[in-house]
């Protein structure tokens, strides 16, 4: 029997779940440094966090008599997302209630992959904070099991006017959520999707820049505005908090992020400039996960205004026939 | 070295026939001549069924000014005027009946010095034969040599990027018969006094470059451009843009900035129609694919049977899953086994193994790799399904019919979703609905 098709005939070898498997894999040295330094307690929220995304997702597929779809190991990503944005000593139900809120009430009901409009992960993640504000900011301090420090992260420290130890912010060694505290396991990460060419460096990169330019904007409007010359303040500002992971892993997101290169400059400036805003004005410390999903609900209307001319476009000239 | 945004970087497939001299082969018992082998009017046939014809000769003449008549490939007689089942639907045929005693029309093959030729008789003399762009497209060759403004043309761009994969019917013309590529060429710089010659190949052949480079060496008008090696470079826009610098979209031609391009097979068939009185009977077809026995390139005779010219080149390897005709790329999927090849027919593939098939469509996730590969800056993604749920008015907004259906698209996609196959439904609806509109008008 021969096959019949319209054109092309052929096709590339890296289907959906290659490609998650290759973001995944990026979360790799975020997620073991994370067990590193957090210890047991970290490796069993991914863990719970993964495993509760995927069986939701299975779940809820099975009960609707619809394909599975697993395998596409988007909610495994997704799984893995949110685990690092959770502290490592979440109580077992943050992990639970985030992983199903994320896959069933943002991605499923929505129409599952490719459908929703907000990155489920990090909704699920503004989910838990408003309802566990609590055990969602009780940071474990590294290497320390299961003593709780609240509130004082670096982030906090320097937007205070103290002095950071900026190399153990590089190394992790500060209290924080899972996968944020260690700025060379995000690095090595994007490192990795650059190479196998998983996300272009434009919106990661737009973004830290719009961060920090609106940061040293706002900072000289407040009455602390010498900070705004300090590069300890900068450079706290830049690793610490979710700056990193969130402009290597969530805004790069390719469901709730512009599919049009202008697009992306304008979606990634836009995070920049509202993660700056409520770093500078807010009344928490942090503020990319709500800068990043408030971005996405811009995407519908960004992608309209940015569809780019074709090749070779000409203005029509009058009455003329195409 | 310039090359164009967009573009994808695809297995070659060239090893397989790329080796293999061109080989020719003789025509079956019965040859099929389809009446429309080009973009426009199909001709209409001055033979009868019952008449005797000669290799050469004129059987079905042009209709109007964009059309091509056809010649024919053996001599014998004509056995039927009916309709066939072609590659892409079915179509009206000169059946022919070969004779086997290969006898030609009298002026078959009489040199003929092209310095002495009008720039009308050269054009005559290409009409006459038949000859139309054989890279795929169709047009006839005689239109595109007579621009408007024939002073304006700066640049004459032979089109050796052959991009397509597994593709190597114009790189064997490159290597063993160079002298009528470069011959073609010297025809069209005839036509266009102010204008320059290019022969762009990819840098994928470096042996034909070095060659064209030798050849051409003592030759000021003629140059040999390198291409950087990109699918789909050989698109018409995309070499006009790398080697002219000018871009077009839809509603310009090359000849509006000054360009005429033709491809390599086209300046082959140009110098035999005018220095040697050939017309355009037989072409190479590049039969290759993992399903191929002998993988090679072939002399064919125009109307030549699939399955003859299968049978001449020792059959397939196994049982093919797939059979193309033309490249994988932008080529047509058939079954029919007693279809012609035709002028515009440059392969012959047989896979063992189909991409399309083995891989279901699932979510689009929004990637943006079709964004990335579209050579035209569009965003085939929105397109797609705009197209597919029928919205063409906003297709149409979005650029929708300023794709040139290279495939690209459906080509990176990690979904496997139709793209380029939806691309090309809204494209042909816009374009309908167009003349509808105009027709109303």
């Amino acid at each position: 029997m021969l096959n019949i098709s319209n054109a092309p005939h052929i096709r590339n070898m890296r289907p959906t779940a290659a490609v998650m498997a290759d973001v995944a894999i990026a979360l790799l040295p975020v997620c073991g440094v994370g067990i590193y330094l957090f210890g047991w307690q970290a490796a069993l929220t991914l863990a719970l966090s993964v495993i509760t995304c995927v069986a939701t997702e299975l779940v809820y597929e099975l009960l609707m008599k619809k394909p599975v779809t697993v395998g596409d190991l988007s909610a495994v990503v997704t799984g893995l997302i949110l685990g690092v944005n959770l502290p490592a000593s979440s109580p077992w139900y943050l992990p639970v209630l985030g992983g199903i809120f994320a896959i069933l009430v943002v991605k499923m009901l929505f129409g599952g992959l490719g459908q929703n409009f907000m990155n489920p992960a990090l909704t699920a993640r503004c989910f838990l904070m408003i309802s566990f504000a609590g055990q969602m900011t009780r940071f474990t301090q590294p290497f320390t099991g299961t003593d709780l420090v609240s509130g004082a992260t670096p982030l906090s420290q320097v937007q205070g006017g103290e002095q950071a130890d900026l190399l153990q912010m590089l190394l992790g060694q500060h209290g924080g959520t899972i996968g944020e505290t260690c700025a060379v396991a995000i690095v090595i990460g994007f490192v990795y999707l650059l190479v196998r060419r998983v996300i272009s460096p434009r919106i990661p990169l737009v973004m830290i820049g719009s961060t920090m330019a609106f940061i040293f904007l706002f900072q000289l409007c407040t009455d602390q505005a010498a900070l705004a010359f300090s590069a300890n303040f900068l450079l706290g500002q830049l690793l610490g908090g979710g700056l990193l992971l969130g402009a290597v892993f969530m805004a790069t997101d390719y469901v709730t992020c512009p599919i049009t290169k202008g697009g992306q400059w304008i979606y990634a400036a836009l995070i920049g400039l509202l993660t700056a805003l409520f770093r500078v004005f807010g009344s928490s410390a942090e503020g990319v996960s709500y800068a990043i999903i408030i971005a996405n609900l811009t995407v519908p209307l960004i992608e309209r205004i940015t569809v780019s001319k074709p090749f070779g476009y000409q203005k029509k000239k009058e009455g003329k026939a195409v | 070295m310039k090359s164009f945004r967009g573009g994808i970087h695809l297995y070659e497939g060239k090893e397989l026939a790329g080796g293999a001299a061109i080989v020719t082969v003789e025509a079956g018992q019965e040859l099929l001549l389809p009446l429309s082998q080009h973009i426009g009017a199909p001709a209409s046939p001055c033979v009868a069924v019952g008449d005797r014809v000669l290799r050469g000769q004129l059987i079905a003449q042009p209709t109007s000014f964009v059309s091509a008549g056809i010649c024919s490939p053996v001599s014998g007689t004509v056995k039927a005027i009916e309709v066939r089942p072609l590659l892409r639907g079915k179509g009206m045929v000169i059946v022919l009946e070969n004779d086997g005693q290969n006898e030609s029309i009298p002026t078959l093959g009489e040199a003929r010095d092209h310095t002495t030729l009008s720039a009308e008789e050269i054009r005559s003399l290409v009409s006459a034969a038949g000859v139309v762009g054989m890279g795929g497209a169709g047009f006839p060759t005689a239109v595109k040599m007579a621009p408007k403004d024939a002073d304006g043309i700066k640049t004459v761009i032979i089109n050796a990027a052959e991009c397509e994969p597994y593709l190597t019917c114009d790189y064997r013309l490159l290597l063993e018969r160079p002298e009528k590529v470069i011959g073609g060429l010297k025809v069209l710089l005839r036509l266009f006094p102010n204008a320059k010659g290019v022969l762009a190949v990819e840098d994928n052949k470096p042996d034909a470059i070095r060659l064209l480079k030798e050849l051409t060496a003592d030759e000021p008008s003629i140059t040999v451009r390198p291409l950087k090696t990109k699918y789909p470079q050989g698109g018409e826009r995309l070499m006009l843009h790398v080697v002219a610098n000018v871009d077009i979209d839809s509603t310009r031609l090359p000849a509006d900035v000054g360009c005429v391009v033709q491809n390599v097979s086209t300046a082959v068939a140009i110098y035999e129609a005018v220095c040697e009185s050939r017309p355009l009977i037989s072409r190479i077809v590049t039969l290759s694919g993992e399903g191929m026995a002998n993988p090679g390139n072939f002399e064919v005779p125009l109307g030549t049977k699939f399955a003859d010219l299968l049978a001449a080149a020792g059959g397939f390897v196994g049982e093919p899953v797939k059979l193309v005709a033309g490249g994988p790329m932008t080529g047509t999927a058939f079954t029919e086994m007693d279809m012609p090849v035709t002028k515009t027919t440059g392969g012959f593939l047989a896979f063992d193994r189909d991409d399309v098939s083995e891989n279901a469509t699932t979510a689009c996730i929004r990637c943006g790799r079709c964004v990335s590969a579209c050579p035209e800056k569009l965003v085939p993604q929105t397109l797609a399904t705009l197209a597919s749920l029928g919205e063409f008015d906003k297709f149409e907004k979005l650029y929708g019919a300023e794709c040139v259906e290279c495939g690209c698209c459906s080509y990176v996609c990690p979904a496997y979703r139709p793209l380029t196959q939806n691309m090309k439904l809204g494209k042909y609806t816009v374009i309908k609905n167009r003349r509808a509109n105009a027709a109303k008008k």
